[in-house]
């Protein structure tokens, strides 16, 4: 495998909670263009990983590369690497004194200099990738949650960054704002940006995902092709995880 | 002279003297202040059309006013009109008067977040509006304006203090008496100071003790705890 | 005698008594947002000597009442520090000031907190700074949310600024007071006085209002007092 073409390299990271260890050394490398999901049961730790790659909440032990160059332990320098590294969260986290397209200029006025007209400029642009341009006026108060997340999906765009994290984006959402959310990620993910992304949507898994690691009690327990870990007999943690929520949903 | 001989049989008897006719002033004026908090509120939100406007009206004009000019007309402007109040008598009108329309601005916010049902609950049981509004609103009104009420009895206590510009010699009037005879200004007006500060204090840990005990579980408090 | 002829005889003290008062108030209210919003960001931000430091400054001011704290520092503080040169108007504005930041910054304390953390969380992770973050995301919303919880500072201090009458401020009680004196129209200039407080606190808490309906944001924690 060419070094090169790896832009994110995560290397054994530990993370512990008031003596819980939440992360038991999680490692894995990803691949310019490529669609990492994350999938477990909840409380093992997966939105915490996320956290930890951007240092939102910086891990006990364990480092980050970035194109080559170390994220963890990087000092005041945290703040451009947040830069490439995007991020969605599950409740949006739009801001809410801003209309939508304000909320995509913001970061490009104020970490990024642009100049007024140019931040506009961008930010309409990467509304409409989004299918948002119409309502880049509206203050998220204004907005559904499928139109919320499609925005703050803008937001992070607009920093044209490496990687985004996608941290359960769709788990606010009715079933219907989760297909126009999961629309957008798919299409993103065929215009060739590299996504780590938590979901339990196993759908948007199987189509998008060229690896999917199955986590559990803080370390990956099983990583391969959705192909692979749904039909070869030799993994069946993730299998049986599966058959789980399919038994609680058909109760 | 000497730094303890001034403190200990100057100052601090002078300020002891005066605090007692502060906490004259507090205690005359506090429960009053409360009952016609109570009854202003009451009379505002369940009352005839009439009684519902006075109230609303002695709200809007007593808090419109300075505590200050208030006392200025009671002892000052009554007596042209032919009613002469004692300071003291005129302090503790002024305190009730003013102390009681905040006290039904409290008690109203906590009377209308008690729900709706309640009232009905208790019309249902055969209890007539007076009997509801008294033994089931009320109980659960008062104690959601706990914190209202209190930090109002702290502002009491503090405000207290303006009767000296009407003449009341209480801790602060003593503490400026002995620092104008003495030329002891910073001192003196620090010691009546901690004073209060130790008076203002207590009152507020006494109020978060009271408003546990009084607490009815799983009931929201309409207003933020007492601090100071 | 009647009370008309005599308020138009004094208008104009009577007006530069009320100018006197708003002028008061105004340093006031301004010097408590100047002291009072970084105080707050102190507590909510700062390391634990500068919370402790302000948690004091808030106790001390807001434990004592107006009147001693006028006579504290007008007495006490101002000539014992080589201000004794200050004028009465100064030294109560400073004063009703010093004492409003206390009460504002507790305002502005809470509403800073009321901010979810989210919004510095997706600060943060776009790459802004703490200090960009607080700046353009945190304090918009914040100072919208305390705008209410502020306004209602204006009335009290108004009232509050009364008591400057006892360090000598020419404030519009001061000047009630002399035309009680020289007209012997005591209840009828008290009451007109008494009017014009509550022209002033009610004028200003509708102008006041108006504010927080210009800046309100659709959905945004507006009509929350």
């Amino acid at each position: 495998m060419n070094d090169n073409d790896i832009v994110l390299r995560v290397e054994d990271i530990h993370k512990s909670f008031g003596g819980i260890e939440v992360l038991r050394g999680v490692s894995f490398d990803v691949r310019r263009g490529e669609t990492k999901v994350f999938i477990g049961p909840s409380g093992t730790g997966k939105s915490t990983l996320l956290r930890c790659i951007n240092q939102l909440t910086p891990p006990d032990r364990g480092r980050v590369w970035l194109d080559g160059e170390e994220v963890t332990n990087s000092g005041a320098r945290i703040n451009h690497f947040r830069q490439k590294i995007g991020m969605v969260f599950q409740n949006f986290f739009l801001f809410d004194h801003l209309t939508a397209v304000k909320n995509v200029e913001l970061a490009l006025l104020k970490v990024r200099g642009m100049s007024k007209a140019e931040a506009r400029e961008k930010a309409l642009t990467e509304l409409r990738q989004v299918g948002m341009e119409d309502w880049a006026e509206h203050y998220p108060a204004e907005l559904s949650g499928g139109q919320a997340q499609r925005v703050s999906i803008a937001r992070a765009l607009a920093m044209d960054p490496d990687v985004i994290l996608f941290d359960e984006p769709t788990s606010a959402l009715d079933p219907e704002l989760t297909r126009e959310v999961l629309e957008v990620m798919k299409k993103l993910a065929k215009n060739g940006m590299t996504m780590l992304v938590v979901t339990h949507e196993m759908g948007f898994a199987c189509s998008v995902a060229n690896e999917v690691l199955f986590m559990e009690n803080g370390v990956v327990a099983e990583q391969g092709s959705p192909d692979l870990l749904l039909n070869d007999p030799r993994f069946t943690r993730m299998k049986d995880f599966i058959g789980r929520i399919d038994s609680r949903m058909s109760d | 002279m000497d730094q303890a001989v001034f403190l200990f049989d100057i100052l601090l008897p002078a300020l002891m003297q005066g605090l007692v006719i502060t906490l004259q002033l507090i205690a005359c004026s506090a429960p009053f202040g409360l009952a016609l908090g109570i009854a202003v509120a009451v009379g505002r939100q369940y009352g005839h059309p009439a009684i519902s406007w006075l109230c609303r009206t002695y709200v809007f004009l007593i808090k419109g006013t300075p505590l200050l000019l208030l006392l200025f007309i009671l002892y000052f402007g009554l007596p042209s009109v032919g009613i002469t109040l004692t300071a003291f008598m005129a302090s503790i009108l002024g305190f009730i008067l003013c102390n009681g329309a905040y006290n039904a601005e409290y008690i109203r916010g906590a009377l209308i977040s008690i729900k709706e049902g309640q009232m009905v609950a208790a019309r249902s049981l055969g209890m007539t509006r007076w009997q509801a509004i008294r033994s089931v609103i009320l109980p659960q009104a008062l104690r959601r304006a706990i914190p209202g009420l209190s930090n109002e009895f702290i502002y009491l206590i503090k405000y207290s203090s303006l009767a000296y510009m009407i003449t009341v010699i209480e801790l602060s009037g003593a503490g400026k008496l002995v620092a104008t005879k003495y030329f002891t200004y910073t001192e003196s007006f620090a010691a009546v100071g901690i004073v209060y500060l130790v008076l203002v204090s207590i009152t507020t840990i006494a109020v978060n003790i009271l408003e546990k005990r009084v607490a009815v579980p799983g009931t929201v408090r309409a207003t933020p705890s007492a601090q100071l | 005698m009647d009370i008309l002829p005599i308020l138009i005889d004094w208008s104009p003290y009577i007006l530069s008594g009320v100018a006197s008062t708003l002028g008061l108030v105004l340093t006031a209210l301004g010097l408590g947002i100047l002291l009072g919003l970084p105080m707050a960001l102190g507590q909510v931000y700062g390391a634990w000597p500068v919370r402790a430091v302000v948690g004091v400054y808030v106790w001390f001011f807001r434990g004592l009442p107006i009147l001693v704290l006028l006579f504290l520092f007008w007495f006490g503080i101002f000539p014992a520090i080589g201000l004794g040169h200050l004028s009465a108007f100064v030294v109560g504005a400073v004063v009703l000031g010093l004492r409003g930041a206390a009460y504002q910054s507790q305002i502005f304390r809470g509403a800073i907190q009321s901010v979810g953390e989210g919004q510095m969380i997706a600060a943060r992770s776009l790459g802004m700074s703490k200090f960009t973050a607080i700046q353009s995301v945190i304090l918009p919303q914040a100072m919208r949310i305390a705008l209410p919880g502020w306004s209602n500072e204006y009335p009290n201090i108004l009232t509050d600024s009364a008591v400057c009458y006892a360090i000598g401020v020419v404030e519009l009680l001061t000047i009630t007071s002399r035309i009680v004196t020289q007209t012997h129209m005591t209840m009828p200039v008290y009451l007109v006085a008494a009017g014009i407080f509550i022209i002033l606190n009610y004028g200003g808490l509708k102008f006041l209002h108006g504010l927080e309906k210009r800046v309100a944001i659709p959905g945004f924690g507006t009509g929350a007092t």
